[in-house]
């Protein structure tokens, strides 16, 4: 059981947090950095459990909402979510006493590390989305009733706001249309609510399973065992139970185009073995794969390319011809998969045509 | 014909090729002038093969001496590192991620600036002038030679840098500038990274260029000569002057490349040892496997696309200590010869061991007579455990595989390693740089952000294919041969208009006159 976050855990979550970004959520690296800096700072971070929060402790998630590719580039002057938290307080009158993610996939699992340690605060082990997903209202804590306003949104410039609106669906609409005009990235804090509630919404334990994640890459890799078996065997002890590799092979096309401001893609992979090509549909993240007239595996479960040699998870933006992958599938846990939670993120809200299937059912 | 020289921190090599067969190879220890190492080695390898010197039709010239600089902390100026962009990216400050000892050598002159600009070319915050100027005062006082420049998304608007270059050189006129936008690509830490290491490199870069035009000289060649960049392609020396960092992995790629041409086998691991590093990469069908992530650089991360390689130090100069259980990581590099126990020197290096154990004869025996063989033996051992562990790192399953040994120092290197199905030292083996660099095409890329806005996909893409082909072209490929060898494109997200962002390398083999 982790009981801190710790600057030797950074390498591992960051390393974990790609493989559940599912090829989106952005580079971990900016995030952990971000994160060091403030552990170097601040000291470690406690990390608590969903059934160890108090009843009435006042939880508020936050990340950053955006383009990955701004991130990389118009680096965070880290005090974007303190302005964010401040603005958030001021508006709904409260001190807020413990940081939950609401993305456990990409770099938004780093940036509430950093802020829980600048405000010396827990970090809750537990995230709305249990891997990445492209839009606010796509959280298990929106599908199972908390409003996801009031939304708090601050840049680098100390430009902030408060977002008060009735849907989850709008507050992302205002939210993006805002983060456009902050230059593409903005820090984000919404979804406050109470311990009691935190228990019943969020999907559990996943900053500790991105550290594991991480950890059993790692020590695959340094003790020369096998890494995709060593991580599929690591999903089995966990509440994602069921991973498998769905297919090897090299990529042969990647072609991408812009849907209303979202990066829509096709990845073409020829198998090792020949036989039909397999097919990947992006939207940021992975989210359908086909074969020929099958559906291997599909939104909300998780859909990871890795490197064949190394086993790293490739970001959709670094796909290019000529790499070679193994397709890893992982199933999300029962709270992600209920009807009312596949009606937020599962394939139709994404317009795909397919119904959802869990790996493995 | 041409020639492929590589010129390394411990020797000079060559090799005169006639398309894809060795007419002659040699080596020369490097000099400090790095001039006469050169002159030296062609004499050698123009006489050894009687070609003469009207028939040779390109000079190609590999070089690791700007990764040696950095990986070794020597020779590198102290750097005025200046970041436009504040209020953003206030959070991680210059050589965030560096090693500190690098940082330290470099001087951490940090200068943070408001200033940049938005992904749609909106400013951040205008650029602060005054505080520029301020800078520059800071720069003489400092007495600072060579400065960085690195501006919020420069690589969709360069004004800052420029407008910041043009204030410090009017400021400082004598002040080597090196500016972002014309280093890297997108990805702010990793292009500011390289962009410091360049500008350290400023001073050794154009004296190193300078060598090459007066040994050629010297020997009356005046084919062009050209220098391997990062990917095995070939640059023109007035670029490389400017930018060194340019050069960073040429080593590892020609190497491999050279070692795959030597040994016949496409699928191996390559282990390059130098006089000052081993450098341990896998070859696949014949090329150096790309790092598919960033890569580091003397511990600095970098964007670069460059061969995935491991860098130990563990050279024919390297020092050994302890009784033979320390082996370096510091070498004595291009003085071997006078610092070496056989060359009659007062530095235990890894070649004395060599010598002292029997398996080489080189320089003066008598002089290592006296090394016990205790250290001797715990020497060998170590050195092996070394090369072992370096390729066990690199291996990428447990399943064996060939072993190729290259380079000078590959003298190290006398039994089988555990990790390896077997371990083949092709002819010609040490001068594999050399024959990577001759053999190496020339290259041609576009990579910057295009609307789709009126056009499609295809549309942009064939006329970015066909720009990257006519770069590769116009720097000297012949038009029959150029092919497109990557395509990358990724869309901007929120951009107006319907962008994306393309990269297409073209290369192709070099017309020789």
């Amino acid at each position: 059981m982790i009981t801190h976050i710790t600057l030797d855990d950074l390498d591992d979550l960051a390393l974990g947090a790609a493989v559940l970004g599912t090829g989106g959520g952005g580079d971990p690296y900016i995030g952990k950095l971000l994160a060091r800096n403030a552990i170097e700072q601040f000291g470690p971070v406690p990390l608590i459990q969903l059934e160890d929060l108090p009843d009435a402790t006042k939880v508020l998630t936050c990340g950053a909402m955006g383009a990955p590719t701004i991130l990389i580039e118009k680096i965070a002057s880290g005090e974007e979510l303190g302005l964010a938290f401040d603005t958030y307080e001021a508006h709904v009158g409260y001190k807020i006493e413990a940081v939950m993610p609401f993305e456990a996939g990409g770099v938004n699992s780093t940036t509430p590390v950093m802020i829980a340690a600048q405000r010396g605060l827990p970090l809750v082990d537990a995230d709305g989305m249990g891997r990445a997903f492209p839009q606010l209202e796509m959280e298990t804590f929106n599908v199972y009733g908390v409003p996801a306003a009031p939304v708090a949104i601050a840049d680098e410039q100390g430009n902030c706001g408060i977002i008060t609106t009735q849907s989850a669906a709008k507050a992302e609409w205002i939210a993006r249309g805002i983060t456009i005009r902050m230059g593409g990235q903005a820090y984000i804090a919404n979804y406050g609510m109470d311990g009691e509630t935190a228990r019943r919404v969020s999907v559990p334990g996943t900053v500790s399973l991105a550290i594991g994640i991480g950890r059993t890459l790692r020590e695959a890799r340094e003790n020369h065992q096998d890494m995709i078996k060593a991580l599929i065997e690591f999903f089995a002890t966990t509440h994602y139970e069921e991973a498998r590799i769905i297919g090897s092979g090299k990529v042969t096309d990647v072609s991408r185009r812009m849907e209303n401001g979202w990066s829509v893609g096709i990845v073409t992979i020829e198998p090792f073995g020949g036989g039909e090509p397999m097919r990947i549909r992006i939207q940021n993240e992975n989210l359908v794969v086909e074969q020929g007239s099958d559906v291997l595996a599909i939104v909300p479960d998780l859909i990871c390319l890795l490197d064949v040699d190394t086993s790293e998870p490739i970001l959709t933006e670094r796909l290019r011809y000529g790499q070679r992958v193994n397709v890893l599938a992982v199933r999300v846990p029962p709270i992600m998969r209920t009807p009312e939670a596949l009606e937020v993120f599962g394939p139709r809200a994404f317009g795909l045509k397919h119904d959802y299937v869990g790996l493995g059912l | 014909m041409r020639i492929g020289i590589d010129v390394g921190g411990t020797n000079t090599d060559a090799a005169l090729m006639d398309g894809m067969t060795v007419k002659g190879a040699c080596k020369t220890p490097t000099t400090s002038d790095v001039s006469t190492g050169i002159s030296t080695v062609l004499k050698k390898v123009l006489s050894m093969t009687g070609v003469s010197v009207s028939e040779i039709k390109a000079v190609m010239i590999g070089t690791t001496h700007f990764t040696n600089a950095v990986v070794e902390r020597k020779r590198l100026l102290e750097v005025a590192a200046i970041r436009l962009g504040l209020p953003a990216t206030k959070g991680l400050p210059p050589m965030t991620d560096w090693p500190g000892d690098l940082a330290t050598t470099l001087g951490r002159h940090i200068f943070m600036v408001r200033g940049g600009h938005e992904f749609d070319g909106r400013e951040i915050a205008p650029l602060d002038e005054k505080e520029i100027l301020r800078i520059a005062g800071e720069i003489r006082a400092r007495g600072l030679k060579t400065a960085s420049i690195t501006s919020v998304f420069s690589p969709v608007t360069p004004i800052m840098e420029q407008r910041a270059a043009e204030i410090l050189k009017n400021e400082v006129p004598d002040l080597s500038l090196s500016l972002s936008h014309e280093i890297g690509r997108v990805g702010f830490l990793e292009r500011e990274n390289a962009t410091i290491m360049n500008a350290c490199l400023a001073d050794l870069s154009s004296r190193v260029v300078s060598s090459f035009h007066s040994a050629l000289k010297e020997l009356s060649i005046d084919a062009p000569f050209f220098i391997s960049q990062n990917d095995g392609t070939l640059m023109t020396p007035d670029y490389v002057a400017r930018y060194p960092v340019l050069t960073f992995a040429s080593g590892p790629t020609n190497s491999m490349r050279g070692a795959a041409l030597l040994a016949g086998e496409s699928e191996a691991m390559v282990v390059d040892i130098g006089g000052t590093t081993s450098d341990v990469g896998m070859l696949m069908q014949g090329f150096p496997r790309e790092s598919a992530v960033a890569v580091d650089i003397g511990g600095v991360r970098t964007n670069f696309r460059m061969p995935d390689v491991l860098a130990i130090g563990l050279g024919g100069g390297t020092i050994v200590r302890d009784e033979g259980m320390r082996i370096g990581p510091d070498s004595v590099g291009y003085e071997i010869t006078s610092k070496a126990l056989v060359f009659g020197g007062d530095t235990l290096t890894t070649t004395d061991i060599v010598v002292a154990a029997g398996l080489e004869d080189i320089g003066d025996r008598s002089r290592v007579a006296h090394i016990p063989a205790r250290t001797v033996n715990n020497a060998l051992d170590t050195m092996h455990r070394m090369v072992d562990e370096a390729v066990d790192r690199m291996k990428t399953s447990a399943d064996p595989l060939p072993v190729i040994l290259v380079g000078g120092g590959s003298i190290l290197i006398s039994r089988d390693l555990p990790s390896a199905s077997k371990v083949i030292r092709p002819e010609n083996a040490s001068v594999a740089n050399a024959i990577g660099a001759a053999i190496a095409q020339v290259g041609g890329e576009v990579d910057r952000i295009f609307s789709l806005e009126g056009t499609s996909r295809d549309v942009v893409l064939s006329a970015a294919k066909a720009e990257a082909a006519e770069r590769s072209t116009n720097a000297g490929a012949d038009p029959q041969s150029v092919k497109i060898v990557d395509i990358e494109e990724v869309p901007l997200a929120y951009l107006p208009g319907s962008a994306t962002r393309i990269r297409v390398k073209a290369v192709g083999d070099l017309v020789m006159g």
